[in-house]
């Protein structure tokens, strides 16, 4: 069963592009992660999904149920975690814990709690008295204490301490194995490699490449790292080309034998090929995406 | 009710800090009246000499040596503008300013409806603007009762009421503006409320803009009119309400299918 399902979802601020006919299919218990450079329409997306802004047309659907009309069954299920986090003034972190489930109608105090203290977070502090990195933590928990069906993080981990982000995602794993559904939007691919079953790039309102992570890391482009001297004008199927004075390294997708010829004709003194990381799938697609459009090639 | 209880949580140090102000004022007000009744005869002079100054306040028309009289002018201008600011600001943010300081997101990603947000919002100001005007009202009972005067109960209910109408009636607006505001609209309260002010001073100051008291709260809450028909302008109070009304019922169309951003 398809938990959250778009289709042809499109948002424009007036002549301002927000998403394009977005196509999206998250299923029950997915980890996915939902990549994009700034200002590519994944907060614009979430928001449509949430029921915070409507679309200019095409439809979302949360748990089968009408993003828009049916808000209030879709939000008691859903967890949220905004990009920018923001607290009503003069209240401590229990304050906003407390009148978050109130509002759900929920007592969260015991998971609340537990959570707090693996966040390592006071609730006992002023929401204006936290760190960046502690008003994240006590959104966290907001999204998290009434134990949620699915969650909707959006650049969840900015702000946290590497050992902050191993606790976040390893409470994220748990909720996962759990049954939880987890969205994760990120620009950081690394946390998407890591942890998401499933992904969708988006760029410039979008979708360039939707699937399985192991899906969308067999694109057949491989990072080739050579030390020594080749000339690489000629060949084609070459992105990210960088030249250091120990050699070149770049992206590669065109034919092997004319890489194989290149080099023979170059003077290779060591040679390394590798499977490119989400980062450098990620700029593969760019670069197609990019490749493909009229108005950018 | 959880709404209801931290907007009220959230309005408290406004909430407090305008009734403590007017209540202050007014109690002042009313323990000077045993001295002004006593230079009556001064003052009477220098009233009349003021011309359309007088005018403008409805001190040609009252005898400000009663009690009533007294009140209504005195007391009436610290009540009906100070009132009619506390309405208009409370009102005109108390939307708005979930989107000005960010905290939208929060509140709209629980499972509530937006016509909810806007009922537990309306009911937040409608609970501050009664709360304050019953506890201003027994300030001024209390300070009447302790300066030795006789409560005139008919004559300050329905001065209070016109002041408690005024307030809501320019809370109901500036709540409909509110839903209209993507940052806090103090300066749109503020100048709103001042406009009604001035709009009725100008029609006291001269017939030809009597049709001025037509378009502003301010124009039922005229003592001397009150007190000399013993009843309130039953129209002008529909006419206000009517507004009222209409500033709500915008509020819940345009707040209920707004994107929050």
């Amino acid at each position: 069963m398809d938990v959250i399902r778009t289709e042809g979802l499109t948002k424009y601020y007036g002549r301002t592009r927000g998403i394009d006919h977005i196509d999206l299919s998250v299923r029950q218990g997915d980890f996915f992660g939902f990549i994009g450079p700034n200002g590519a329409g994944k907060s614009t997306t979430i928001r449509i999904l949430l029921g915070l802004i409507r679309p200019d047309c095409g439809r979302a659907q949360i748990f089968g149920l009408d993003a828009a009309k049916e808000r209030r069954q879709i939000l008691a299920r859903i967890g949220y975690l905004p990009s920018e986090v923001s607290f009503y003034p003069g209240m401590r972190v229990r304050d906003v814990l407390k009148l978050s489930a109130g509002l759900r109608g929920v007592d969260c105090g015991k998971t609340a709690g537990r959570l707090c203290e693996r966040l390592q977070l006071d609730p006992t502090r002023k929401t204006e008295e936290l760190s960046f990195g502690n008003r994240r933590k006590a959104a966290i928990v907001c999204a998290l204490q009434h134990e949620p069906d699915l969650l909707v993080f959006d650049e969840p981990t900015s702000g946290l301490d590497p050992l902050m982000q191993k606790m976040f995602f390893e409470i994220l794993e748990e909720r996962s194995r759990n049954g939880a559904t987890i969205f994760l939007s990120s620009h950081i691919l690394s946390e998407i490699q890591h942890h998401c079953s499933h992904a969708a790039m988006i760029r410039e309102g979008r979708l360039i490449a939707s699937g399985s992570v192991a899906e969308l890391s067999r694109t057949g482009v491989k990072r080739i790292s050579i030390r020594g001297a080749v000339h690489c004008g000629a060949l084609s199927g070459v992105r990210d080309l960088r030249v250091t004075p120990e050699g070149v390294d770049f992206l590669y997708s065109g034919d092997m034998k004319s890489l194989l010829s290149a080099m023979a004709n170059g003077d290779v003194r060591d040679l390394s090929v590798t499977e490119p990381d989400l980062e450098e799938i990620f700029l593969h697609y760019y670069g197609q995406e990019a490749k493909n459009d009229p108005l950018t090639s | 009710m959880t709404l209801l209880h931290h907007e009220l949580r959230q309005g408290r140090t406004a909430f407090a800090v305008w009734t403590a102000a007017i209540s202050f004022l007014l109690v002042i007000c009313i323990f000077l009246f045993p001295e002004m009744r006593g230079k009556m005869d001064v003052l009477g002079d220098m009233f009349a000499s003021m011309g359309g100054f007088s005018a403008a306040f409805g001190m040609d028309r009252l005898n400000i040596g009663t009690l009533t009289g007294f009140y209504s002018v005195e007391c009436g201008n610290i009540l009906g503008p100070g009132g009619a600011f506390f309405a208009a600001l409370t009102g005109v943010s108390i939307l708005s300013k979930e989107e000005r300081d960010k905290t939208a997101e929060f509140l709209l990603t629980h499972p509530m409806s937006r016509a909810r947000v806007v009922t537990g919002k309306l009911a937040a100001l409608f609970l501050q603007i009664t709360a304050m005007n019953l506890l201003v009202l027994g300030f001024c009972l209390l300070s009447v009762r302790l300066i030795g005067e006789t409560v005139p109960w008919k004559e300050l209910l329905l001065l209070h009421t016109a002041w408690y109408l005024l307030q809501l009636e320019t809370g109901g607006i500036c709540f409909g503006i509110s839903a209209f505001l993507r940052r806090g609209g103090a300066g749109i309260g503020m100048g709103l409320a001042a406009v009604m002010y001035f709009l009725n001073l100008i029609a006291n100051l001269t017939e030809h803009a009597g049709f001025l008291k037509f378009l502003t709260p301010f124009g039922y809450c005229e003592g001397a009119d009150i007190l000399a028909a013993g009843r309130l302008d039953a129209g002008p109070v529909a006419a206000g309400m009517f507004c009222a009304c209409i500033g709500i019922a915008m509020a819940y169309w345009r707040y209920t299918g707004k994107d929050i951003r």
